[in-house]
């Protein structure tokens, strides 16, 4: 029996499965290191049900079907050794599959290898033949104009944009309906962040799984339109080129203090989240992650990050802040996602969570005053006695408000007046919200009020959540504390002083040598009358 | 849709001939079992799938396309019920593929035909008649699945290498896609076309099991004991629930 056969394998090199490579995989000692690390999420059996799996989405891999999204085989084969070892070793970024490389050695890694494939029958089946594809390099010129624009052409011919959308945010047409093998549902990757693409997020990995698609998931491979020469290699890598250049050069680097920049004393701060003057501010990136410290818990928001700018007049600070969000919530046509989301993720809630079409929501928190030392509020949402300043801006209705959180489960409404001033802009075909929030520095109301001022460590912490992803209530993406530094003027003696130091060294300078080389006159004379 | 419908019982019919015409004429002049699959109760009402983010295939419907998961024919029968041997053959018998593939067509983001019988080895052309992006996925377990991208007019061509009933079929881009396909080692199968009747001839005499599968309603059995020349009559009967 032959596997799914390979037409026209012009690229593809049929082979048997390789044998077991050396050295000795011991399948005995790789279930004690399965049994201890893997299980837990995988499975005793390695069906993917291990007591984790029930919050995890992506759930963990079920070895007992043998597929595996990363692999370098034709759709639908058995990965090689080489192709498990790398998973096992670098993990599956944006997933709860961490990388063992460093915490497991070499030989446990190769053993507990061994020991996952002994949960499908497929590896040992020696009939099953894989076919490594071939995959070259690069051509050159990747990042140039012409091959952006070339690899844009075909990621709209191949279809790309159907489920990743036009921009690649994951938000095409075909997004909210997408599920994976075990009826899961599943996300179209955000494109725009290749270090949590699941196979690694350069070029050469972004083409391999062009060539080879994931396994399990809606992710097809594109190898055959290679073989039916209805687009060249060529054409697919500079696919996988454009799709890299979506992404930051490197992952963003976190940085603890946003440093907001003084524009001209008194200026027009715009507060339009599209005006390019935003464009000059240095954008700044915070993870988020899932609320998973009180019931209800999270383990899966939709919101990976959010980038912040900043920048104030003297009188009036703006935040302007965006994320990847694949819809617009509450959008209808999500719907039957959230029921799916909601449905698949266990809820420790004490009622199951009926699906409903949630907003998207974004809360920026401070502190009700800046701190002295070092302590802080509580960083999810404060405490009875301790409470925190927050703005809460929703998609719908479309409005900010201002408030007072006393613990997740409590949130203290300001006056309408004490709204920070909002503009939201959802960019439907990029799948992005764009969102500024501005507010006076000074507020009259200084007991509920956080004021703003120059100079100073401004604690600051950000929340989102998409409602598309059923996303409501304690289901929320969180960060930690960071800082906010609205930066002051520089006063003019910065700059003139300098000036003023050199023109004074350079002029005591002058004199000390004026001095020094002056001819001393009246010995001379002396000398002269005495010759 | 009606007219896809016949497009497809067309289809299915040549489906079945070529299965029968792969055979090895050892099989010819045997038994052979027909009948009707009948359906009893109410009608489910199928929903009607929404097209409108394909324009081409909306394009190709005079009224809203219905999803196929049960489908009644007006003779109170059913259509797409996959009836096959199951066991009963002779031991040790093999039965080559047929040479002729099997077509299996993606057009106004339909499958034709909805639930089709393979053999082993048998080559399935996947073809794209729609000329937009449609993926196909194979999800069986016995066989290894493939999920492939043809984003224009084309014909891919797969193969499946283990007996496996039924391996489900679907497009991801448009997630009312779907068809099944029955693998088996044998010829001895038939789908239900739109007088609800099945045919599986060629039988050598012995006492059969055979299944019948609907999408919904899931399998039902029977053991009939087929004699040379003498056509047995063997007909299934499906409750609404």
């Amino acid at each position: 029996m032959i596997s799914a056969i390979l037409l026209l394998a012009l690229h593809a090199t049929p082979l048997p499965l390789p044998p077991s490579s050396s050295p000795v995989q011991d399948t005995a000692k790789g279930k004690a290191v399965y049994v201890q690390w893997c299980s837990g999420c995988h499975g005793d059996g390695g069906a993917g049900d291990g007591p984790a799996a029930a919050t995890m989405l992506p759930r963990p891999r079920n070895f007992t079907g043998a597929i595996y999204k990363i692999r370098s085989t034709a759709s639908g084969q058995l990965p090689t050794d080489a192709d498990l070892i790398r998973a096992i070793d670098e993990g599956l970024p944006g997933t709860a599959m961490p990388a063992w490389k460093t915490r497991l050695s070499d030989g446990e890694r190769r053993d507990v290898m061994a020991y996952l494939k002994t949960f499908s029958a497929f590896f040992a089946d020696t009939s099953q033949h894989v076919t490594l594809l071939r995959f070259g390099s690069a051509p050159g010129g990747g990042s140039g104009s012409e091959a952006l624009r070339v690899g844009r052409l075909f990621y709209d011919s191949i279809g790309c944009r159907k489920c990743h959308g036009d921009q690649g945010r994951g938000n095409g047409p075909s997004a909210p309906t997408l599920k994976d093998d075990a009826e899961f549902p599943i996300f179209a990757a955000d494109l725009h962040q290749n270090w949590r693409f699941r196979g690694g997020g350069t070029v050469a990995d972004i083409y391999r799984r062009l060539r080879t698609g994931l396994d399990g998931t809606p992710m097809p491979s594109f190898s055959d339109l290679i073989d039916q020469k209805w687009l060249t290699d060529e054409q697919l890598w500079r696919v996988a080129q454009y799709v890299r250049s979506l992404s930051p050069a490197s992952p963003p680097e976190v940085r603890d203090v946003i440093h907001a920049p003084q524009i001209s004393e008194g200026g027009a701060l715009s507060i339009a989240p599209d005006d390019s003057a935003w464009n000059r501010v240095t954008r700044y990136w915070f993870p988020l992650v899932g609320q998973v410290i009180h019931k209800p818990r999270w383990f899966d928001p939709a919101v990976s990050g959010v980038w912040v700018q900043a920048a104030h007049n003297g009188t009036t600070l703006a935040l302007r802040i965006s994320w990847d969000d694949r819809s617009q919530s509450p959008d209808s046509a999500w719907l039957p996602f959230v029921r799916r989301v909601l449905g698949t993720v266990a809820s420790d809630d004490s009622v199951k969570p009926a699906p409903q079409l949630w907003p998207d929501q974004l809360i920026v928190q401070f502190p009700v005053a800046i701190p002295e030392g070092m302590e802080r509020p509580y960083f999810l949402m404060g405490t009875q006695t301790q409470p925190v300043y927050q703005w809460r801006w929703t998609s719908a209705p479309r409005q900010a408000v201002a408030g007072l959180g006393r613990g997740l489960e409590r949130f203290e409404a300001l006056p309408a007046a004490a709204a920070p001033a909002a503009q939201a802009v959802y960019d439907r075909g990029g799948g992005e919200w764009r969102v500024v929030l501005s507010r006076a520095l000074a507020t009259a109301d200084t007991a509920n009020q956080l004021q703003f001022r120059t100079g100073r460590a401004i604690p600051v912490a950000f929340f989102a959540q998409d409602g598309s992803n059923g996303e409501n209530g304690s289901r929320m993406a969180v960060s930690s504390w960071y800082f906010l530094a609205l930066d002051q003027p520089t006063p003019p003696r910065v700059y003139i002083s300098p000036v003023v130091a050199m023109a004074l060294t350079f002029g005591l300078g002058l004199l000390v040598v004026w001095r020094a080389q002056r001819p001393k006159r009246g010995t001379t004379r002396e000398g002269t009358r005495a010759a | 849709m009606r007219k896809l419908g016949m497009v497809m019982a067309a289809v299915l019919a040549c489906a079945a001939a070529l299965g029968v015409s792969g055979r090895g004429s050892g099989d010819q002049g045997g038994g052979s079992i027909t009948g009707k699959v009948r359906f009893t109760g109410t009608k489910p009402a199928m929903p009607m799938i929404d097209m409108t983010e394909e324009a081409t295939c909306k394009a190709k419907y005079t009224s809203p396309p219905r999803e196929e998961t049960v489908m009644v024919n007006a003779n109170g029968t059913l259509e797409n019920v996959f009836v096959y041997v199951t066991a009963g053959l002779p031991a040790g018998a093999t039965y080559p593929a047929p040479a002729t593939p099997v077509v299996l067509d993606q057009t106004g983001c339909h499958y034709v035909p909805h639930v089709f019988g393979i053999m082993v080895d048998q080559a399935l052309q996947i073809k794209n008649s729609d000329g937009i992006l449609h993926n196909i996925k194979a999800k069986g377990t016995k066989n290894r699945p493939f999920n492939i991208s043809q984003p224009s007019v084309m014909t891919s061509e797969r193969k499946f290498s283990a007996p496996e009933v039924m391996v489900p079929l679907e497009c991801n881009v448009h997630g009312w896609m779907h068809a099944w396909v029955g693998v088996l080692p044998h010829p001895f199968f038939s789908v239900t076309g739109r007088d609800g009747s099945f045919s599986i001839k060629g039988l050598p005499p012995g006492t059969y099991t055979i299944e019948a599968w609907q999408e919904k309603y899931g399998t039902q059995t029977a053991t009939v004991t087929v004699t040379a020349g003498a056509p047995k009559t063997q007909d299934f009967t499906f409750a609404a629930h």
